[in-house]
């Protein structure tokens, strides 16, 4: 497998070999974002869909609504099921197919190569065949929408014995199968290859911290994901073979006793599947949060401020991402004795967190900052992303978690993370190494435009929920209004529409920013951004290979503004 | 590629691209076996009646295959010890017979099922015989797949080009070590299954 890329640049491979089956883990690396990019459009698309259901519940949707088969939307005004399905794929695609392979299989597959000084991956066919698997996965995911029986209904946490109950699951159940498989093979490729293919010199702590926030981020993957493959197994088992492993005895369904042989546990689904989807939720963010790293690094211009403890911090992330679980199941019934034991582990792991968001934050501190377009990104994921986990705590603590669990106080939490959080440092590190990969610069002024209006727009699309949630709205509501106590809020539910509306017309810059700059894009040299790093010591884009010759490392990664040099930055390579 | 990293102890795990993969792979491995243990053990202790395994299931043809794949294990080795030694003949009787072993396997787990299914046993019969369906069908697939990886291997050995890739040896390496994880996971599936 290692032999595969011998012959580099020794011949011009096809068409096909180039662009479309290539094991070169940068063309791979842009495979998937282009992949990722648009599951999060339709994500984002089928999210739209439903806010106007929020805003304005019983209205028939405007020229898309009448686009939809009359069962799911008669009348152009969408039905519970439809709802459902969508709130189920818009979780599931977000997660699965967009951010996660956005932050891992896209920057992780260009980057992390690159900024070791590898020529390529351990296993260039093995990423190839992650690549696929992941396509694969995601294109039976979506197609469930046209399925009999229609996509899953149960959310994007799956629990039983609703889904095993409800139709369109077992296509999820297997399109996850694959999308796991897919992860599985890159991590195993991230980490062999960041633990074998280092250049010369690139000890681990001369690693960029991105680095680091992949190796992290790889082991997560590579320990929390077979869990779920053996609970997606057991629930195919449940809906294929009618085994009863989540399925209690005497279960009543819409008035029928259901005839399963029964003795099963709904509650070893939500336990299998948590076991997953906390340490996943660190997979949503701690490459993004390498990410911000770099930025903030380069446009200070200066070394980032605790380097190993940033790095300290993400590692025992890491370790006790596996011990909180349950926090997502005090009401489960649980003793309280192990809710008590959760409730201190989850207290502990948010130390992990502050203390790499509180280092980013005095990087700043004595700085020469430059308001570069990622840089605003940067800046803005520090406060914002602050928001969405400190309005985590609250949910980490039983007595409070009581009164806000399921209630939109919890998406306006973690969609603080996710979105003013990942999604703005994802994007940030677009404007930051669209250079690298093109050869060009994206525009400037479109950037700024896109930043500002995004933020905002977020802003006003989740700010609104905390107060719907206190106020006790219910999440995975199809209509809002027909709980009295809503009422009160229903305004803020058009509020948080209109700025969703607003946040998608915002991206039509970008979308045009991006398309437009790849191909008439102000050029750009090897290293645009003055920065210290390896990947900035190649051309822009790279060959394949990568280095001309193996780069040799000499010093750590962050060596800005060091005293008397004649520039203000010191690359990883540069031998004196 | 594999030379960059040889070239750079210092940057360098001392293992092989191919055998850390295998033993990351392992790990994954270790992870999915043991959430699917740990449900078997909640399940068993949360369900108000059991039956006893050796009752439920046919212990003679179980034993029989614990035999038929712990020899295997051996005849991996050997075969690995043989190519060690670029015995091409030796490696390819060894290869040979872990194949016919592994074929064993899967012959005697279908006279076993074939069994149940003629009592009208499925695995919506009871919980017990979903966890045995499942935890041993998943197990059978694990033998399929090991099986491919031995075939091809055995295939790759009639090409004089594969011995001299110093890669080859590390693939039958990393062989072995799948097939005795194959294995190990039997070790413990068979006493929880068919004695407990
Ligand atoms: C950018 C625009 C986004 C908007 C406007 C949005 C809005 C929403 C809303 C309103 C809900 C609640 C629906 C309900 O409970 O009925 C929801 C659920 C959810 N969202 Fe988002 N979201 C966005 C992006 C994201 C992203 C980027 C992610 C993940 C990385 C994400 C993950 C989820 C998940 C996991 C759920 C729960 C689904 C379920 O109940 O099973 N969302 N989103
Ligand atoms: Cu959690």
């Amino acid at each position: 497998m290692s032999g595969d890329s011998n012959g580099h640049g020794a011949h011009e491979p096809s068409f096909w070999r180039k662009y479309v089956f290539s094991v070169d883990h940068k063309v791979i690396g842009l495979q998937y974002m282009m992949t990722a990019m648009s599951f999060l459009m339709v994500g984002f698309a089928l999210m739209l869909l439903m806010r106007w259901q929020l805003a304005w519940p019983g209205a028939p949707i405007p020229f898309f609504g009448r686009l939809f088969p009359p069962d799911l939307a008669p009348n152009g005004v969408m039905s519970g099921e439809f709802y459902n399905s969508l709130g189920a794929m818009h979780g599931t695609i977000m997660v699965f197919l967009g951010v996660v392979p956005l932050a891992v299989g896209a920057y992780g597959n260009y980057l992390l190569p690159l900024q070791i000084g590898a020529p390529d991956m351990a296993f260039p066919r093995l990423n190839m065949a992650s690549y696929w698997l992941f396509l694969g996965g995601g294109l039976l995911m979506l197609s469930s929408f046209m399925m009999p029986g229609g996509a899953a209904q149960s959310g994007w946490t799956s629990y039983p014995p609703l889904s095993i109950i409800n139709p369109g699951q077992t296509v999820w159940l297997f399109s996850m199968v694959l999308i796991i498989t897919s992860s599985l093979l890159g991590s195993i490729n991230f980490l062999v290859t960041a633990m074998n293919m280092r250049a010369p010199g690139m000890s681990l702590w001369r690693l960029p911290v991105f680095c680091w926030a992949q190796m992290v981020t790889s082991v997560l993957l590579l320990l929390a994901f077979p869990p779920l493959e053996a609970a997606a197994f057991l629930q195919v088992m449940d809906r294929v073979f009618h085994t009863s492993f989540y399925m209690p005895k005497g279960l009543v369904v819409l008035g029928h006793v259901s005839t399963v042989s029964g003795g099963g546990q709904p509650l070893l689904w939500e336990h299998l599947f948590w076991f997953l989807a906390h340490p996943e939720v660190y997979v949503l963010v701690l490459p993004p949060m390498g990410i911000v790293a770099e930025i903030i690094a380069n446009n200070t211009r200066k070394p980032l401020h605790g380097y190993k403890t940033i790095v300290v911090s993400m590692i025992s992330i890491g370790v006790m991402s596996f011990l909180v679980w349950a926090h997502h199941m005090f009401i489960s019934g649980m003793s309280p004795a192990l809710s008590n034991f959760f409730l201190v582990t989850t207290m502990i792991i948010s130390v992990p967190s502050v203390a790499i968001l509180t280092c980013l934050i005095f990087s700043l501190k004595g700085g020469s900052i430059r308001f570069t377009t990622p840089m605003l990104y940067a800046l803005a994921f520090l406060p914002l992303f602050g928001i969405g986990g400190l309005t985590g705590l609250p949910l980490g603590l039983t007595v409070t978690d009581i009164y806000l669990h399921d209630t939109y106080y919890v998406i306006g939490h973690f969609h603080f993370v996710v979105v003013t959080g990942s999604i703005l440092a994802l994007l940030g590190g677009t404007y930051h190494w669209f250079p690298k990969w093109f050869g060009r610069k994206m525009n400037d002024t479109l950037g700024k435009v896109h930043f500002w209006g995004s933020v905002v727009c977020m802003i006003g699309v989740f700010g609104p929920m905390f107060p719907m949630g206190l106020a006790g709205a219910s999440r995975r509501l199809y209509d809002p209004t027909a709980q009295v106590h809503n009422l009160i809020v229903q305004p803020l539910n058009v509020v948080s529409t209109v700025f969703a509306y607003g946040l998608f017309l915002f991206q039509l810059p970008f979308i045009w920013n991006f398309f437009h700059s790849m191909f008439r894009g102000e050029k750009t040299e090897e290293n645009p951004w003055h920065a210290t790093t390896l990947e900035w010591a190649c051309p822009s884009p790279p060959p394949h290979g990568n280095f001309d010759k193996t780069p040799r490392v000499h010093r750590g990664p962050y060596e800005y503004s060091a005293p008397g040099r004649k520039t203000d930055y010191w690359m990883q390579t540069d031998p004196a | 590629m594999i030379t960059t990293a040889m070239d750079n102890p210092d940057t360098h795990s001392g293992v092989s691209n191919a055998k850390l993969g295998v033993w990351l792979f392992l790990c994954s491995e270790i992870m999915l076996f043991a959430t699917l243990f740990t449900s078997y053990i909640v399940l068993r202790t949360g369900a108000s009646s059991w039956p006893w395994g050796w009752d439920a299931l046919n212990v003679p043809l179980g034993t029989l295959n614990t035999a038929i794949l712990i020899s295997s294990s051996v005849t991996i080795v050997m075969a690995y010890a043989r190519a060690y030694d670029k015995d091409v003949k030796g490696f390819r009787l060894w290869m040979g017979l872990t194949l016919l072993l592994s074929f064993a396997f899967l012959v005697v787990k279908g006279f076993e099922y074939h069994g149940e299914f003629a009592k009208g046993i499925w695995p919506s019969t009871s919980l017990f015989y979903a966890c045995y369906f499942t935890l041993t069908g998943l197990h059978g697939i694990h033998i399929l797949g090991g099986i491919v990886v031995n075939s091809s291997l055995l295939y790759m050995s009639f090409k004089k080009e594969h011995w001299d890739n110093p890669l080859f040896l590390g693939r039958v390496e990393g062989a072995g070590l799948y097939w005795h994880f194959v294995d190990i996971v039997w070790i413990f599936l068979f006493p929880a299954l068919y004695l407990l």
